[in-house]
This record gives structure tokens, sequence and C-alpha cells, in this order.
């Protein structure tokens, strides 16, 4: 993951606490998806960035596991091609895996 | 309306594996907050030798010598099934070495910046001027009699004044010093970035005048679309690569600008440059790009650890050639022009509408029409490995889902409108340079062999890199065969005349 984003989140962690916090990817392919979600839930595991050794715990979700939560038009608009792109299975199944 | 034409290409490479570990930003970061790392010490045991590169069968696609959809005939890893009989000389271009290239970066350079040791200056002064290519087209080849050094001088200017080393074989061979005490923008790193693409896209624009008709003097515009910025520091970026490229070629009558835009910036260009064309404003235009050593081994430790070589070996360069209709070569149809809007949106969906869709259907066009697409090239053995996916197969699922959403093709298709419309990325990552247009050598063959009619070639740009904004940039044309027609089929003043006399006077009958 991004080191600044890396440096973002945990400013957000800091600032809302991991209780009110989720993080929502929209990765397009599984590995780098569940690098994401471990980044942030167990820590930066290439010890590269903000978040080495640093737990924060958050749950991380992909997009498209997200589909019953937001409007179903704008999933469509948004989001629908991709989910004939991608492996959707794979992402999700990889993202979860972070999840406990 | 008649089109501007798609009048001929080159495609190179240089091989620069000392670049890669010194000058490649992830090395040069690692060597700096790590240098005792595990991936510098496996960086020697995964470069790949001159030999290694050409029978690489990517790179045999890029310079033309095989067709990118013959790369789906090769096992892979591509890199241990080298091509049989593989040539660094190329239909399109070639693949130059690093001895070679450190030369060519003297020879390009204006300032007296680059500085070579004199034995290996004086035996790569002999090669150059020797060599088909950059020996008959190069008018600066003097500059490699000019200030040689001592290696003891040139180890000072390093310690001592902040030079960047230019090793050969892990040999040092020479360096490159900053251009100004102070200013953060003419650094020796920067200075190092701009005189390798200078250099690498002079040795594209000669391989242009090689390969095709064109002759330096009848280039009337240059346009550069690389990623690097060039100025000082009251006016980093200002440019104009175009001209000190074209200036190395002899391009005498020629005037020349920069367009930027991310890896969006060739597609740009080619529009710009069709619609001056078209415009009457220049008969010859050159868009051109030289290579970026900041990108070489970009991936490396993902290569390393999944222990495979370091496929960022390579700068990559181009150049293309529009000119005026011929009626022959393709036409690039400025007609059908596929913009990603500010309003557009950053969803995949949005974009690939706005750049695939929208164009298309605004000439009464479907995703059918269009035989073959082109759009981020890269190489899927470079970032497959790096969790990158498969680029070029991305996109061709995207504009195939995009198709089925429009009901142009059942579901059910959607691996076959894959294969049909698409190839397998063969381009090294270079930003810029695998961006759609690496493409237009082996597209004008087959149109003009018949075996497509159409193809669309679309840029894609990443503009947040910048910080200065989260949107994106897509932009895509058009190339296909030429009917044959050189001449508007305009109508003459006498006719105008007599058309509005008509209805004038059938308005003046109405009146009545």
């Amino acid at each position: 993951m991004d080191l600044e984003n890396q440096q973002r989140i945990k400013d957000l962690t800091d600032k809302y606490g991991k209780d009110d916090l989720v993080v929502v990817l929209g990765g397009g392919e599984a590995e780098a998806c569940g690098l994401a979600a471990e980044t942030v839930s167990t820590g930066d595991p290439t010890f590269a960035g903000p978040l080495a050794g640093v737990p924060l715990g958050l749950k991380a979700y992909h997009m498209f596991e997200l589909k019953d939560e937001v409007d179903a038009a704008v999933y469509e608009e948004q989001v629908s091609m991709m989910e004939m792109v991608l492996d959707k299975d794979a992402i999700i199944k990889e993202v979860q895996e972070y999840r406990g | 309306m008649t089109f501007p034409v798609l009048k001929g290409s080159a495609y190179t490479l240089v091989h620069t594996p000392d670049i890669l570990v010194h000058e490649g930003k992830l090395q040069e970061e690692e060597m700096r907050n790590n240098p005792d790392s595990d991936y510098l010490k496996a960086i020697p045991d995964h470069l790949r030798s001159f030999d290694d590169v050409v029978g690489y069968g990517p790179n045999q696609a890029y310079i033309g010598n095989i067709h990118p959809r013959d790369l789906k005939d090769i096992e892979q890893p591509w890199y241990e099934h080298p091509v049989e009989n593989a040539s660094a000389e190329g239909k399109f271009g070639s693949i130059l070495d690093e001895e070679s290239f450190y030369g060519c970066m003297k020879a390009v350079d204006m300032f007296d910046l680059v500085v070579l040791e004199s034995d290996y200056q004086a035996k790569v002064a002999k090669k150059l001027n020797d060599d088909p290519v950059i020996g008959k087209y190069w008018v600066t080849l003097d500059k490699l009699t000019e200030n040689p050094a001592s290696v003891e001088d040139i180890q000072k200017l390093i310690d001592e004044k902040d030079a960047k080393p230019l090793y050969l074989d892990g040999k040092l061979v020479g360096c490159v010093k900053r251009a100004h005490e102070f200013d953060a923008a003419l650094t020796s790193d920067v200075m190092f970035e701009n005189l390798v693409s200078k250099a690498s896209a002079a040795y594209g624009l000669a391989e242009l005048f090689a390969k095709n008709e064109l002759v330096p003097e009848d280039v009337d515009y240059l346009i550069e679309c690389s990623e690097e910025g060039c100025g000082d520091m009251f006016q980093r970026g200002g440019g104009n690569y175009a001209k000190a490229i074209g200036e190395i070629c002899g391009c005498v009558n020629a005037t020349g600008s920069d367009t930027r835009s991310f890896c969006a910036g060739p597609s740009h260009s080619m529009v710009e440059a069709a619609a001056l064309v078209q415009a009457g404003v220049y008969s010859n235009v050159v868009v051109l790009a030289g290579g970026s050593s900041a990108k070489l081994g970009m991936n490396g430790k993902d290569h390393v650890k999944k222990d495979q070589p370091l496929l960022e070996d390579c700068l990559g360069t181009f150049a293309i050639h529009v000119a005026e209709n011929d009626g022959k070569s393709p036409v690039i149809r400025t007609d059908i022009v596929g913009k990603h809007k500010i309003g557009s949106g950053a969803a995949p969906q949005a974009i690939m509408q706005a750049i695939v869709s929208d164009p298309l259907e605004k000439v009464g066009m479907t995703i059918k029409d269009v035989d073959v697409f082109s759009a981020e090239m890269q190489n899927p053995e470079i970032t497959v490995p790096a969790g990158a996916g498969d680029i070029p197969s991305a996109n061709y699922k995207m504009i195939a889902a995009l198709g089925i959403m429009k009901k142009v093709f059942e579901k059910s298709q959607l691996n076959q409108v894959v294969e049909d419309i698409g190839m397998p990325g063969f381009v090294p990552t270079q930003g810029h340079i695998p961006s759609g247009v690496p493409f237009l050598g082996h597209a004008k063959e087959m149109i003009e062999n018949g075996d497509i009619h159409r193809t669309m070639i679309i840029g894609k740009g990443s503009l947040f890199l910048g910080r200065l904004t989260n949107l994106f940039d897509g932009i895509s044309f058009i190339v296909e065969a030429n009917d044959g027609k050189t001449e508007d089929e305009t109508v003459d003043k006498d006719t105008i005349r007599q058309m509005i006399a008509e209805s004038m006077k059938q308005f003046a009958a109405s009146l009545k």
C-alpha cells in the first residue's frame, strides 16, 4: 500500500478511533487487495511505510462486498462493469481473510 | 473531409542494467535507506545480458520482428523461452547496448555535463560514428572528441561535486555533473534523467529517419511527450525537449514543443499532430519520446522475490510521423476522438464510456466496428508478479464488458471478444511508452495488408501522481484504412453563390 495512504489511514484512526472506521477497497487484483487489508489490520508486511509494525486492527471491505449498502443505481453506474471484468470471488476471499 | 495519415514509426530499446542498479529510483532509495538490504545483494544475480534482452519475445515484438500476437505461441515465462534467431535489428527499430548509450548521452550534452574516461570515450566515439543509424543522422557526434578525463578526475567529481556515476559492467567510465551549484531543478540527478530522456529520444528519431522515407529537413514540427521536466528553479518543467532532440538529428526546419499528461501524453500528442496537419499548419509532424531512467527496476523487489530476472532493464523510445494524406497510408480519423472530460467521473465504467463508446456512437459506430484496440500495453510478466495484474487484458475485458452492457455482445462472448480485439502486452513499464502508441507500427502493417480495417488507440493517465488533481485522464483516436481520396470534395464558390441565390429566390417566392 502507498506510503502516503498508510499515513492518512493512521492519522484518521488516531483522530476517530478504530471502532468508527472501516476501510473500503476498490483494487482490481486479489493479492494487492489482500495486502492492503493486511496493512490496515495487522500492519505493513513490507515494513516500508508508517504502518510497519503498527496493527491498527481496522476491518477492510472490498466495494464488491458492499453492493447492498449503496444505492443500486449508483452501483450499476459505477461498479457493475467491473464486476464482469474482475475476479470478484478471489478478491472477496482474500480481503475477508484479514477480517478474522 | 480528407484526414492526415500515419506515415511511419520507429520503436527502439536501450538495455541499461547499470543505470537500473544505480539510477533506478527504487534502487537509489534502497541504497540510501537500507544499503545492506537483501534486495540490493540479490540484484547482480537477477540482471539480464544484452543477448537475453534481445531474445526476449516482448522486446522482439516492440522492435517489430514478431507481432505481439505471436507471443501467444511462446511458452511462458517468456524470459525462459527466447525467440529463435532474434536480432537487435528490427523492422521498426533496434536495441542499443549500454556501452553505446553513455556515448549518446555525451553526444547530446550541450553543457559539458557528461564526462567520460578517455579510453572509453575514444572507443565509443568510433562505435557511434560507425553506427549506420546514429553515425548517419546525429550531427553532434563531435562532442565525443571533447574533454575526456581520467578515472581519478571522474571519482573526484563524484566525491566532491555531487556528480552521478556512469558504470559499465560495474566499472566506472564516466559521470554526469550537476548544472548548477544550488538550483534544485538542475541537480546531477535531474540532469541525468533529462539527458537519458533526450539521448534515447534522439536515437528513436534517428531510427525513424533510417526506417522511413522522411528526411530530417522535411520535419516541420516535433511534439515530445515523455513524463520528464526540464527547466531551472524559476521555471521547472519549462521545456523544450522537442527542439533539443530535433537539433541532434539536424531537423533544421522544424520547431516543436512538449505535451504532458502522464501516460496519456502520447495519445494527446497524436491528436494534436493530426489536427496540425489536417488544418494545414504543418505538413510533417513527429510525435516522439525517450525513456525514463527513474522507472528502471521499478518493480524489482517483487521480481527478485519471485526469483525472476529484473525485466525493467530497458529504456523505451518511439517516434511517429504524421503527414498529409498520401492516399495510401492509414488515416487518423480526427472526427472520432474520445476524451475523458473533466466532468466524466473517475469510475472505470465512466472512463471507458467517455473514451471508447462516446466517440464511436457519435458517428454511428459500436465497439464491433473496431477490429483491434490498443490501450495500456504493459508486459504482464513485469506487472503480474508486482500485484498490478495483466493490464492489457484488464482493459480488453473492460471494453468487452462495456460492449455487453451496450448489448453489442452477449455476456457469454466476453472471453472471445477479449481474444478478438486484443493482444498480449509487450511493452516495458516506462510510463508513457506502453500507452497505446506502441501498436501503431504493427497497426499500419496490418491495415495496409488488409488484415484489419480499423484500430482504436487509447491513452490513459493517472493525474493524481502530480498531487494537483484527483481527476483521471484518457484520450482515444481511430486509425483506419485509407480510402484513396486525398482531395476534399468541397463545393466551389460559384456553386455556393448559385445555391444562395436559389434559396433567396425560394424565400422571396414564399413571401408573396
